[in-house]
């Protein structure tokens, strides 16, 4: 247990860090740019959870990330509802979705699962866009309520997203190294022989898109505040879905820090890119990327080293 | 009585599937014109060494030599395709015919080989006149049929090839024991018809037997016993023993 | 007279149009040493998939120790005491030997730790000569080792029954006899095991009772030397 109180300290010191900060005053884009990366941190780190521990690919990553965004739109416009219940919201509704999912596709072949992701995402775009109330296909605008604990909004912005970077970090790092993560690795080595040994496999496949599902709804829920302008085409972008799959597998699959790696290393390199070439450029590098490290280092960074350790 | 030709010579052969062994020091002679038995209950090697000849199986010791038309070839350094051309056909453990696919068209896929396509209009003729009932269903789908007709055109698919040789592995599989003997019987009649030379690894002793000049008993890997004529394949008290471990 | 441990009754099981098994009936009783072969396509892991649960019967029932499980998921059955190996070895290729039994200890032995027999993981491989490996994945194990890491992982399920299918298949003489040790002795540990195998001399040395199928059938049950002599199992293997 001394590791986990290890670990805890460590997030607490990074969110720590985050708080300071947001009180000095960098320049400003480095706040845009860090909360991109640390939504990616969440969102690969909860994608990573079904994918890489279970092996159950989900191809329909901005449904999910939507369902959180528009969950807090939702009740932004409703009842004008505080961060925190925003979070919540939005992790459930997205959470529900996944287990919803999960129920009608995790008795059939992981494939079915996947190509069902897939279609979730477009008609959940779909709907959102005749939904006047939300916004529709035009999009609605979103008001930031005053006054921030500390800094400017954006800057509190980044640091909720520091916190929930670490949170999600922490928790898969609990799952990973919990029972239910080990019969998750077990599922996903050979679903039949864990089945037979005793693994309830369909309940852990449930959790495991639940949990995902609810992680990927809240790193969706700041959204509206930090872009101020939701519209279907920039929640639902291709780039979640994209990036959600690279990340990790760039990173490493089998660990909670494969995802971290990835997140910062392809996200700082996309971020780059934005400001110095061309905000279409990054997709296109994120799609090399993927290609050589499918191509020549399949298990990603973390696989890299592990090999050249001799393992 | 003059002994016929090798075609096939099979000597000190060790296979397997990666660190499965399953050969172990196997010889066996395949001579012009006979129709010859590989004997034994599941797991012992029939198989492997079929495949072994058509090379969809390296051995890792021992040798294959093919001998035709006055030439010696090392089987084990040709790729499957290769040594369908040179007239070898297999009629597979199973079928694998191509289910979403019709009559005909298993047929036609059975002629591939350049060597055989010339001959393509004659030999499915002769098939139609040796399957009636592939001439009937041209158009039906292969997957569609029964497991006696699917055989037949198995058998059928690899004469389309022009071979010299047939390989058959183990045709009784899912059969009942009259389609089995009717398929047995077929093959001993196209054997005849079109001067080849057969060898069949075969579960089924009794129906083997009936059309076998000479057959091998392969008990876990090595050949246990060598009968070297029909007669003394059929009056030997000892298969029960190889067969059901006894 | 021992009581029934596992009762197949009736059991029917239908791929599309081909009935793989028509109507089978078997019962193994505690502490038994049963074997189970039969032709190839025969229905013997079919039969074995219907036991274990990976497969839904189309007609008929299965009841262990008493129990119904008929529609019981796999997992299930597995903590009830019914655990089988793999004919071609299905080992978690990420985890170190130690730890692919670990998962058989943690899901299905938890049930039944403390239960007669019941070892540590470390027993276990130290019992079954794979403790050199204990760190080891098993990418990098030979074949026999992957057939005893299989028997080892459903050992640490703490079986009541244990259903061996063909974890002999490909092995050497001596290698026969090194895995048939190890079924001796679990046997005289009081667990069940049913033998499912083509090696006959193994199945006739290790089995007390023995169950024939042919084309999804029961067409012989006995001992050893009255199986052997059998009409029907003769003309099985042999053909008419």
């Amino acid at each position: 247990m001394g590791r986990t109180a290890g670990a805890l300290l460590i997030g607490i010191a990074i969110v720590g860090a985050g708080i300071a900060l947001a009180v000095v005053k960098v320049n400003p884009y480095f706040y845009f740019a860090g909360y991109v990366i640390l939504q990616y941190v969440v969102i690969a780190t909860a994608w990573n959870i079904l994918g890489g521990y279970a092996g159950y690919v989900n191809f329909g990553t901005p449904a999910f990330f939507a369902m959180g965004a528009y969950t807090a739109v939702l009740l932004i416009k409703s009842v004008k509802a505080p961060l925190p219940v925003l979070l919540l919201a939005g992790g459930l509704v997205a959470g529900l979705l996944g287990l919803g999912i999960g129920y009608l596709t995790l008795r059939l072949r992981g494939t079915f699962f996947s190509i069902a992701t897939l279609a979730l995402a477009v008609m959940l775009q779909t709907v959102v866009m005749n939904w006047e109330y939300v916004g529709g296909s035009r999009g609605t605008s979103v008001i930031r309520p005053p006054g921030p604990p500390f800094g400017s909004y954006v800057t509190f912005l980044f640091t909720v997203m520091v916190g929930l970077a670490v949170a999600s970090v922490l928790i898969a790092r609990f799952i990973e190294r919990s029972r239910i993560g080990r019969g998750l690795a077990a599922l996903r080595d050979s679903e039949e022989a864990a089945e037979c040994m005793g693994v309830p496999t369909l309940r852990l496949k449930l959790f495991a898109t639940t949990v995902s599902g609810f992680l990927l709804g809240v790193a969706g829920a700041p959204f509206p505040y930090y872009v101020t302008f939701v519209e279907p085409n920039s929640a639902f972008a291709l780039d979640y879905a994209v990036n959600a799959l690279a990340m990790p597998m760039i990173g490493g699959t089998t660990s909670w820090l494969g995802p971290v790696i990835g997140a910062v290393l392809l996200g700082t390199a996309q971020q780059i890119a934005i400001v110095t070439i061309s905000s279409e450029m990054n997709l296109f590098i994120v799609g090399v990327v993927l290609v050589l490290f499918v191509v020549l280092a399949p298990e990603g960074i973390l696989g890299l080293v592990r090999r050249m350790r001799g393992h | 009585m003059t002994v016929a030709r090798s075609l096939i010579a099979i000597k000190n052969v060790h296979a397997g599937y990666g660190s499965v062994r399953v050969l172990h020091g196997v010889d066996v002679e395949v001579r012009e014109g006979e129709t010859v038995a590989l004997l034994g209950t599941n797991g012992n090697g029939k198989s492997t060494l079929i495949r072994c000849i058509m090379g969809m199986v390296r051995p890792e010791a021992g040798e294959i030599t093919l001998e035709l038309d006055g030439q010696r070839i090392d089987l084990t350094r040709r790729s499957t395709e290769e040594i369908v051309d040179l007239g070898i056909a297999l009629v597979p453990e199973g079928r694998h015919l191509f289910p979403k696919l019709t009559v005909e068209e298993n047929l036609l896929l059975g002629a591939y080989r350049r060597g055989s396509r010339g001959d393509i209009a004659r030999n499915l003729a002769y098939c139609h006149e040796a399957f009636p009932v592939l001439a009937q269903r041209r158009r039906q789908l292969a997957g569609s049929m029964s497991g006696g007709e699917q055989q037949m055109l198995a058998v059928a698919r690899a004469l389309m090839s022009s071979p010299r040789i047939l390989l058959v592995d183990e045709p009784s599989v899912g059969l009942a024991p009259i389609l089995v003997s009717r398929v047995i019987a077929k093959i001993k009649e196209l054997k005849e018809e079109r001067q080849l030379t057969v060898l069949m690894a075969e579960q089924n002793f009794n129906q083997a037997t009936k059309i076998a000049d000479r057959g091998y008993i392969i008990v876990h890997g090595k050949i246990e016993f060598e009968g070297r004529s029909t007669q003394e394949l059929r009056e030997n008290e000892l298969v029960k023993k190889y067969y059901l471990g006894v | 007279m021992a009581a029934a441990l596992l009762e197949v009754d009736g059991v029917v099981k239908r791929f599309g149009g081909f009935t793989a098994l028509n109507g089978v009936s078997l019962s193994v009783k505690a502490g038994e040493r049963f074997g189970l072969i039969g032709p190839n396509g025969s229905g013997k892991t079919t039969l074995i998939n219907c036991v274990s649960g990976v497969l839904p019967v189309n007609g008929g029932s299965i009841r262990f120790d008493g129990q119904e499980i008929t529609g019981m998921p796999p997992h299930q059955r597995s903590r009830l005491g019914i655990v089988r190996s793999f004919q071609i070895p299905k080992p978690f290729t990420s985890m170190t030997v130690r730890d692919n039994l670990g998962i058989s200890l943690e899901y299905a032995g938890a049930a039944r730790a403390g239960a007669p027999g019941s070892a540590s993981a470390e027993d276990i491989l130290r019992s079954i000569g794979l403790e050199a490996k204990t760190h080891l994945r098993p990418g990098g194990l030979t074949q026999i080792e992957m057939r005893k890491l299989e028997l080892a992982r459903a050992m640490a399920a703490h079986p009541k029954l244990l259903i061996s299918d063909e974890a002999m298949a490909g092995l050497s003489s001596t290698e026969v006899d090194d895995i048939l040790e190890i079924l001796f002795r679990l046997n005289a540990q009081g667990i069940t095991i049913i033998m499912i195998e083509h090696i006959m001399r193994a199945v006739m040395r290790f089995s007390e009772r023995i169950v024939v199928l042919d084309a999804g059938e029961r067409i012989a049950e006995g001992t050893p030397d009255e199986i052997v002599r059998h009409p029907a199992v003769e003309r099985a293997y042999l053909g008419e």
